[in-house]
């Protein structure tokens, strides 16, 4: 099995806080990996020294085979990256938005005109390209971030909660993709509060206080918890890490 | 990964054209407001001191003594505004500041002139103000003295002694500024002063209105090098600027008629060296502030210090020399000499490399902080 992502130990500490504790993780290629864990739990922060946005403070961590500690900007243009909150230029058309990055990512014009135009369609946003990204409702926005994060055909997605806030037709759309790039052998680690997202991706990963708590495809952590659904698998992991942080406090 | 990518440069550069393009209001700022503030400082902005108010207190009311003060009024130095009797009412008026300065002829003035015995005419000067009171001090020492010479030569001609040959004189000519107007003086400065103004504010909002708007994480995941984000960043300012400066300079050469001696073609070559230098600290701003609120407030922070340190208002051969060097730290300093030595003097690239030397370093240095200030992270 040859992989996407392989952290050890990873932590990333904001003075006396501990966003992040000895994080071991791996990420298969080719696979989707859920990130499941409640809010503040160190899944952004984590995803954030993945893609080279924070130094971790220690640990070992390689993303597509570069470390994360030196080799960032090699990271940086072999990934794309969508973040929670819509990051793209609301002032610049759908357009000019994806001019925008096919130059950073130096696309040529031949591959510029061809991708702009794959993802155009693959977002479904034909006939809205002369539209102001600002001016996009929630899910045309996340689908237009997307866009941007793949027109240099990364090895590697990694998506901060993109469907949060979105609808669920919009959402479905937006999984559909996910899936379709999976199927071409892009690996997608996601975050996700959706369960029934999280039950379609290959393997999940459950963090909470920073810690990794359990780690499977979705059904093997079923099996092993008990309970019918994913659902029940996340409440009794929160509920019982609460009550060993409680019985620790005491 | 080192190298400079030519193509990610260029996405910068288009994107903030169309961003500039898009924000109507922020353009009409960069371009109007350098227009309108050289109109306005144009004219407040002038130490000529005309029209000192004058009062009059004359004990000895004769021809003498009003054509005495006929001398005064005629520079168009003085005026005389009021006519009063006794120094109390001189003093209330100059503690009131409705009047600058006092004549004060004595009682027996006529009786002393018509028997050609020397006399004196006393002057009391409001000093707080030191400009003024030194132009009243030389002004009213010239009069006298005019009067006194004219006073003399009638006496001697009187005794058939024939014309006053004076032993030694002076023949001073000024240069440059002739007349001595202090606009001529000071609106090449203020062009500099506003230069430097507008174009610093407008991209020390640059960086920092995409990291408050959340565009920047988006941006420092890519392979875009710092180098190529910021010159991609000023490089449409410079534009910008470059048209309004070519505006601030019809109205300065046109409506307030300094015209430019020098060549144009090096006023505006050095002029970019300039902007971009001005823009870069606005860069720099960018990476320290954390809001444009901040950035703001750092922008002010550095324009009081370079209209005081940079010459602009006081001249920088009186300063201490440790304030010497601090107005050396200041990107304007330099540029104040090159905008008065290509408008007054005329004066090529031969006389202004020091300062041309000195500005470029700054540049350099500034650029270079400002990238190891910029850090492609989000901590």
């Amino acid at each position: 099995m040859s992989v996407a992502i392989h952290c050890e130990q990873l932590t990333k500490r904001f003075g006396d806080r501990v966003a992040v504790n000895n994080l071991t993780l791996t990420v298969p290629k080719g696979s989707i990996y859920g990130f499941l864990g409640p809010n503040g739990s160190g899944k952004s922060t984590t995803i954030r020294m993945l893609c080279g946005l924070l130094t971790p403070t220690t640990g070992k961590g390689t993303v597509l085979g570069f470390d994360v500690m030196t080799q960032s900007e090699e990271i940086k243009q072999r990934i794309g990256y969508m973040s929670q909150k819509f990051s793209l230029y609301e002032d610049l058309t759908v357009e000019e938005n994806l001019d925008f990055y096919a130059g950073v990512y130096q696309l040529n014009v031949a591959e510029r005109k061809q991708r702009k135009k794959e993802l155009i369609e693959m977002a479904s946003l034909m006939g809205r390209e002369k539209q102001l990204a600002g001016s996009l409702s929630g899910g045309w926005k996340q689908r237009l971030a997307l866009s941007c994060a793949l027109l240099h055909k990364p090895e590697l997605l990694i998506l901060d909660e993109p469907t949060a806030g979105v609808d669920p037709v919009s959402r479905r759309i937006f999984w559909e993709v996910i899936h379709q790039l999976a199927d071409e052998g892009i690996t997608v680690l996601v975050t996700t509060h959706y369960m029934d997202e999280a039950q379609t991706c290959d393997w999940i990963g459950f963090i909470f206080f920073g810690d990794l708590l359990a780690e499977g495809t979705p059904q093997e952590l079923i099996d092993q918890r008990g309970g019918g659904n994913l659902e029940d698998v996340f409440i009794d992991l929160v509920k019982r890490e609460e009550a060993r942080q409680r019985g620790e406090g005491a | 990964m080192q190298r400079f990518v030519w193509g990610r440069y260029w996405s910068v550069v288009k994107k903030e054209i169309i961003q500039i393009k898009r924000d109507r209001p922020s353009l009409g700022i960069a371009l109007v407001m350098p227009l309108m503030l050289l109109f306005l400082f144009g004219y407040a902005v002038n130490t000529d001191v005309n029209d000192i108010k004058m009062v009059v207190w004359n004990q000895s009311p004769s021809a003498v003594s009003r054509e005495l003060v006929d001398q005064f009024v005629n520079t168009h130095v003085f005026q005389v505004t009021t006519v009063v009797n006794g120094y109390q009412a001189i003093e209330a008026m100059l503690d009131e500041g409705s009047a600058d300065v006092a004549l004060v002829i004595g009682p027996d003035y006529t009786r002393l002139r018509d028997r050609s015995e020397p006399v004196h005419v006393q002057m009391l000067i409001d000093g707080s103000d030191p400009n003024i009171a030194r132009t009243a001090t030389s002004h009213a020492q010239l009069i006298v003295q005019n009067q006194a010479i004219t006073l003399q030569e009638e006496k001697r001609q009187k005794q058939g002694m024939g014309e006053l040959k004076p032993p030694l004189g002076l023949e001073a000519r000024v240069l440059f500024n002739p007349n001595m107007e202090s606009i001529v003086f000071n609106i090449p400065g203020l062009i500099g002063l506003i230069m430097q103004n507008v174009t610093m504010i407008l991209t020390a909002f640059s960086l920092v209105r995409e990291k408050e708007r959340g565009t920047m994480e988006q941006l420092i995941v890519t392979p875009i090098r710092p180098l190529e984000l910021m010159l991609g960043k000023i490089t449409p300012y410079v534009g910008v600027g470059l048209f309004s400066f070519c505006l601030v300079l019809l109205v300065g050469t046109y409506w307030f008629g300094v015209p430019v001696k020098g060549s144009i073609s090096l006023l505006v070559t050095l002029s970019i060296l300039f902007l971009v230098t001005t823009l870069l600290l606005g860069i720099f701003i960018s990476t320290i502030a954390r809001t444009q609120l901040q950035a703001m407030q750092m922008a002010f922070a550095l324009i009081l210090p370079s209209v005081l340190l940079s010459g602009f208002m006081f001249p920088r051969d009186s300063m201490p020399v440790v304030i010497q060097w601090f107005g050396g730290l200041v990107p304007l300093t330099y540029f104040l000499e090159i905008l008065r030595g290509i408008f007054l003097k005329g004066a090529g690239f031969e006389a202004l490399w020091r300062d041309v030397v000195g500005m470029g370093v700054f540049c350099l240095f500034i650029l270079t902080v400002a990238i190891l200030r910029f850090r492609k992270k989000i901590e």
